[in-house]
């Protein structure tokens, strides 16, 4: 790829540096290692100083230097070491910027991946891999967890280890898995969709994937703290947040840290959808997934800042001692399940809405037919986007909220039914008369649709305020949102990866034991969540480490499934790892699917496309005779980013 | 071939719906409903799951007839009907969901206000929740404290719940009425019991270390035990405040 950078009009790059002090000084993980010190030593002189400025007794606060100096600047300063931040710092201090040489652009060997990059692909690679770590961390305390509540009365763990492997479980499954995974899944995919050379801020991209992992580790970390991790759930209800363990603090700042991902990704998202579609792509000739990430990117920059809120509120009650949650000092406790519910009810579309658009490409392309009610499809996921802001109380009506709020949110949420039916509906039309091949993708999306619908329609039950009240945080809101996170979220993300592969690799992976995963998942995460209704009806509360004994039996077979459903995720790994390092070499569209991502090699060139497509018609037109999504005329990619440059 | 296919699919859904109203049936869900609140929930409970069994019969039937009608060989290459959507089918699954959540909102909207609805002569209970204990008092007899729920069969509880310290959530699954109990305000939650009994109070919002824990006995009386065990607490109560 050395031809790019010849067409490229900036100055060649500075001589890099030699020996120790390219060692120490370049970017990379020495460098972040000694500027991580660095900038904990920094944080601390900040406390400190304060601390003795102010007069405040004791100056050794450790609570607070850890919070600021270990959460707070150290992470920045692991970022500045990394080289996050390069080229800002160059261009703030007025030196001479170094012209992009696209030297960070692009992986040529394994290294690529273990450095700020700011090629999209990459990125979105290194998102999937890290969250699928993450998923894999997270999986493992469910199965901890699990073994403990095989049986009645107190097995190994303690309640206090219980509660933070609950919560640490879920935090990591939602914020460092289900929506980084779609997050990393679209930054691959978005720009080869849209026909852009790569994101509109490829550096702001790469800062985004390398605070998430700052995150992961914050939770993961949470476990050794002193009094144990954080253990008010991952919906961290004031005040037992506040008055829990200072594992909290690690929840707090660990979710700023993903939020900040999240939105920065959104942000860029937004701009490189808006700005940067190929000659030709209309709004209404973007496939559904673009569609997805639109309004799934609107939702992530309007509601993540109200819980960035929420948790610096729970952060300040504990370590400044604020009362925003303390009701003796006139604090409001009700005030944080509404600014917590206001962004993690959207935060249920931001991840779900990717998936719909996973699955919309994954069943047409495999059905052979055009997606049925395109504009239908793209405009349900309009309303979702609109509606997802209006039913956050849904999550509150026992909470004694004004009990007048409760029939208005039920109506809005029982409506919601209603776009996310057309979408249900418009996929097994696009079924209906099809030649389906029944590739590893292609099951996961039908699982996907089959096990949201029973999703969905427990999530009718719980909209129904009287049904709602009976089964609130019992086990049936548990196995609720383990069948629209694991049946829906998680079954999507699968079949993207699988659909992927081929893309993101250049190999192909084992197709039998992608079916065989398929089903050992599928079947494995029946036994295990289906019960949950059952027990959760019957009278089992939620987050209990203890319970009646009536409720054993189905308890040992959630638990004894659980590790069945944990062992499957084996055969994906190795099939994912195997067949990345030996697989059959990826024809360019294996799928001969008509999205652009398909119309370049198998992995696709370092900027995407070598020549400008031009966009002539919609991306489905599967059977329409002599239907293009895009022509390629032969305008060169690079002279066009020539004539544009000053 | 099309009433062929349609007859096929009518057929998965009568059969996926008798295998799912065989699991609704035949497990036992629902605990004993012993309170007049609990027979109004059950009710929208099983209106709902009937509504559900049948939307999910009929995505079963669809998907399973798609999947192994319209199944091809890999290495089949042809395209299916270039068929972009049908209007008055899409208007039709816009409407039909639409008009089965609004009955299922007006439905509950009903049995909510129903389940609100205060009596006069009803019984008022104050009940105080902290990290790990509840405990009750009776303002009209004489403001006595005790660690066990005390009501009557057949008249209605007021109960007016708070909390010293975290939040926590007063539920028994036999009465289906559940309300957090929140520090710094009072909620109210109104309970008929219907029969003599004993029940357990389970909290149900994570309140920390002890919550799994955070149990209450519940006791349902004829109103003359009531009377009699209300009466000798409340003396006690009165000799020990004087003593």
């Amino acid at each position: 790829m050395t031809e790019v950078v010849e067409h490229t009009p900036h100055a060649p790059p500075a001589p890099p540096k030699t020996g120790w002090r390219r060692w120490v000084l370049g970017p990379g993980f020495v460098r972040a290692a000694w500027m991580t010190a660095l900038f904990f030593f920094i944080g601390l002189g900040i406390v400190v100083g304060l601390r003795s400025l102010g007069h405040y007794d004791p100056v050794w606060d450790w609570l607070i230097i850890v919070t600021v100096a270990g959460l707070i600047t150290a992470p920045i300063g692991f970022l500045a070491g990394l080289g996050a931040f390069d080229y800002w710092v160059y261009y703030a201090l007025g030196y001479p910027t170094r012209p992009e040489d696209h030297s960070g652009h692009g992986a040529r060997s394994w290294k690529d991946y273990f450095r700020v990059n700011t090629d999209h692909k990459v990125i979105g690679v290194q998102y999937v891999v890290t969250t699928i770590f993450f998923f894999l961390a997270g999986g493992l305390m469910a199965m901890i967890f699990r073994a403990e509540l095989a049986k009645p009365g107190m097995q190994f763990l303690d309640n206090q280890e219980y509660n933070g492997l609950i919560s640490v479980h879920a935090s990591l499954m939602i914020f460092l898995f289900v929506i980084p995974a779609f997050a990393g899944l679209a930054n691959f995919v978005i720009p080869l969709m849209i026909g852009a050379p790569d994101m509109a801020f490829p550096r702001l991209n790469a800062l985004s994937y390398w605070l998430l992992p700052i995150a992961g580790i914050m939770m993961l970390s949470s476990v050794a703290v002193p009094g144990g991790a954080f253990g008010a759930g991952w919906t961290g209800y004031a005040p037992l947040s506040v008055v829990g363990t200072d594992g909290n603090i690690w929840f707090n700042m660990g979710v700023q840290w993903a939020g900040a991902s999240s939105i920065m990704t959104a942000l860029n998202f937004l701009v490189t959808i808006i700005t940067m579609r190929a000659p030709g792509m209309t709004f209404w000739r973007m496939p559904l997934l673009v569609w997805a990430n639109f309004t799934t990117s609107l939702l992530v920059v309007l509601a993540t800042p109200f819980i960035a809120g929420s948790q610096f509120f729970v952060m300040f009650d504990r370590i400044m001692h604020t009362n925003f949650f303390n009701y003796q000092e006139g604090g409001y406790v009700l005030g944080y399940q509404h600014i917590f519910w206001f962004y993690s009810h959207p935060a249920v579309y931001i991840m779900m809405l990717p998936g719909f658009g996973i699955a919309s490409e994954v069943i047409s392309v495999m059905s052979r037919k055009p997606i049925f009610g395109y504009r239908l499809m793209a405009l349900s996921l309009c309303a979702i986007l609109v509606l997802g802001f209006s039913v956050w109380a849904h999550h509150m009506f026992v909470s004694g909220m004004a009990s007048w709020l409760r029939v208005p949110m039920m109506i809005t949420t029982l409506l919601i039914a209603v776009p996310t039916g057309i979408k249900v509906f418009s996929w097994l039309a696009t079924t209906w008369e099809g030649r389906i091949h029944l590739t590893t993708p292609m099951l996961f999306a039908l699982g996907f649709v089959s096990m949201f619908v029973i999703g969905g329609l427990s999530g009718i039950m719980l909209g129904a305020v009287p049904i709602d009240i009976h089964t609130s945080d019992t086990y049936f809101v548990v196995a609720h949102i383990h069948y629209v996170l694991l049946g829906g979220s998680l079954f999507t993300i699968f079949a993207g990866i699988y659909y992927w592969f081929p893309k993101m690799t250049g190999r192909m992976y084992n197709e039998r034991l992608g079916k065989l995963h398929f089903w050992l998942t599928f079947i494995g995460f029946n036994l295990t969540f289906f019960p949950m209704h059952i027990i959760g009806v019957q009278g089992m509360p939620r987050r209990v480490s203890d319970y009646d004994p009536q409720f054993g039996t189905w308890n040992m077979v959630i638990s004894i499934s659980s590790f069945f459903l944990g062992v499957s995720f084996l055969v994906f790994l190795y099939n994912a790892i195997v067949s990345w390092l030996r697989g059959p070499i990826a024809e360019a569209n294996p799928w001969r699917a008509m999205t652009l991502e398909w119309q370049v090699s198998s992995p696709p060139p370092i900027f995407n496309f070598d020549e400008i497509p031009q966009i002539v018609g919609g991306p489905y037109e599967y059977g329409v005779p002599g239907a293009r999504h895009a022509v390629f005329n032969g305008d060169r990619a690079t002279d066009l980013e020539e004539a544009r440059s000053p | 071939m099309r009433r062929g296919a349609i007859v096929r699919v009518v057929t998965i859904a009568l059969l996926a719906a008798a295998a799912a109203t065989a699991i609704a049936i035949f497990i036992r869900w629902l605990p004993a409903a012993d309170s007049k609140e609990a027979e109004r929930i059950d009710l929208v409970f099983w209106v709902v799951v009937a509504i559900c069994i049948g939307v999910f019969a009929v995505v079963a039937a669809i998907s399973i007839y798609s999947v192994v009608k319209f199944r091809v060989r890999p290495d089949d290459d042809s395209d299916g009907p270039p068929i972009h959507g049908h209007t008055g089918l899409e208007i039709v699954w816009t409407a039909i969901p639409t008009i089965l959540v609004t009955g299922v909102a007006l439905l509950s909207a009903v049995a909510l206000a129903e389940n609100g609805h205060l009596k006069s002569n009803r019984l008022e209970v104050d009940v105080t929740a902290r990290q790990f204990v509840w405990s009750f008092k009776y303002p009209q007899y004489g403001d006595f404290q005790s660690n066990e729920l005390r009501l009557i069969e057949g008249r209605q509880v007021r109960l007016s719940l708070t909390s010293l310290d975290v939040i926590h959530s007063f539920w028994v699954p036999e009465f289906r009425q559940k309300q957090d109990a929140v520090p710094g305000e009072v909620t109210h939650l109104p309970i008929t019991p219907l029969k003599t009994g004993k029940y357990t109070l389970i909290c149900t919002e994570l309140c920390g270390l002890g919550h799994a824990l955070m149990r209450a006995p519940v006791i349902v009386m004829t109103p003359a035990a009531f009377e009699q065990w209300a009466r000798a607490q409340q003396q006690q109560g009165a000799q020990g405040a004087s003593g």
